[in-house]
């Protein structure tokens, strides 16, 4: 038996598992539900905020996370897939993993133009 | 003392005389302290000898009477009599064929387990005069808790993946393979890597940890998988740095 490449995508499974454990929340709550409620008054404002993410080191921080996010979900989703008894790994993970690259893309994209 | 009495359904199959398998009720009289097996045993001895389990010990050691009781995997020596209404339903344990009433087939394990080398593979062979190989306490705890498994298969019945997938190797062979990995007497891990990080190795798991629930040993065949998965991993990637090992 050959040692398996699902090395790589788990990697990058587990990072992003402690992500979206740990860090999204914490983003949700600052940028979702602070602002909604009115908490920390202008110092999240549109202008502050994109300003803030204006900074290359925090958009390094920004495309880490949501990067990581992407690639967990889609391996989650593979290994949903497989629970659910769909036998067609090949093309499930064609599928998800394009997805979670098309997001990467997507997002080098919108923080370069910021 | 109070008696009870049960009503044990007990899944039977004979393969020389059944053509399926059937369900069978004996209405026991149990003692309030007793577990399944002391039923099962009365049932044997009092009222029909021709009921066929596996047990030995009695005391969660020897792993053999692992049965699908009301559709849970337990040991029938730890499953107390008490902690169940009136009736009982005892299967074998699913996942694996019946080779007889509760009794299953066993080999698709055991041929798992011998794929992964579980003994220890010393770095050199030394004589016995030379005395034993020396252990810290740290050591020691470093696989102690991989060791207490008992065979049971427990896990193997719980376990999703395996229902699905039945080349998967399994939780308790995959922990009894950390448990020699993690053996300061052992240097066999990357005789183990091959089969070990295979696909059909710990990468077939998926994490739904029922194998840890159902342990009657605490062994935690889950965590153990995922600690195999992180070292596999970095051992995968740096395979192709140089210097890496292949
Ligand atoms: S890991 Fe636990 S449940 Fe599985 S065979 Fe060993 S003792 Fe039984």
């Amino acid at each position: 038996m050959a040692r398996s490449a699902k090395a790589v995508p788990w990697f990058l499974f587990a990072a992003g598992g402690t992500v979206i454990a740990f860090i999204l929340p914490v983003m949700i709550f600052i940028t979702g539900i602070a602002p909604a409620i009115g908490l920390f008054g202008d110092a999240l404002s549109y202008e502050t905020m994109h300003a803030f993410v204006g900074n290359w080191l925090i958009k390094l921080i920004l495309l880490g996370i949501i990067v990581l996010a992407a690639w967990h979900a889609a391996h989650r989703l593979r290994v949903c897939a497989h629970d659910f008894g769909i036998r067609a790994d090949g093309a499930v993970s064609i599928v998800v993993y394009g997805l979670a690259a098309i997001a990467s893309a997507a997002t080098v994209v919108a923080l370069l133009m910021i | 003392m109070s008696e009870r009495q049960i009503e044990l359904e007990v899944l039977r199959y004979r393969p020389e005389m059944d053509d399926k398998p059937f369900f069978q009720t004996y209405s026991v009289p149990c003692q309030e302290e007793w577990v399944v097996l002391d039923a099962l045993n009365y049932v044997k001895d009092e009222m029909d000898r021709t009921l066929s389990y596996r047990w030995s010990c009695h005391m969660f050691v020897c792993g053999s009477c692992g049965m699908a009781i009301n559709g849970e995997p337990k040991l029938a020596c730890k499953a107390f009599l008490r902690d169940y209404q009136t009736k009982i339903r005892i299967e074998p344990l699913s996942n694996f064929p019946i080779e007889r009433d509760l009794v299953i087939v066993q080999d698709d394990f055991i041929e798992k387990l011998e794929s992964v080398k579980p003994y220890i593979i010393p770095k050199q062979e030394k004589p016995i005069d030379q005395g034993e190989y020396l252990q810290t306490p740290a050591q020691l705890k470093a696989y102690k808790q991989y060791s207490m498994c008992i065979n049971c298969l427990l896990c193997y019945s719980a376990c999703p993946q395996y229902a699905l997938e039945e080349k998967f190797i399994g939780p308790a062979a995959l922990a009894l393979a950390h448990r020699y990995n993690m053996d300061s007497r052992d240097v066999g891990r990357s005789a183990r890597e091959h089969v070990v990080a295979s696909h059909d190795g710990i990468w077939a798991c998926s994490f739904v940890g029922a194998c840890s629930q159902v342990c009657p040993k605490d062994v935690d065949p889950a965590g153990a998988i995922q600690q195999v998965k992180f070292t596999s991993a970095v051992d995968y990637l740096t395979s192709f740095l140089p210097g890496g090992k292949r």
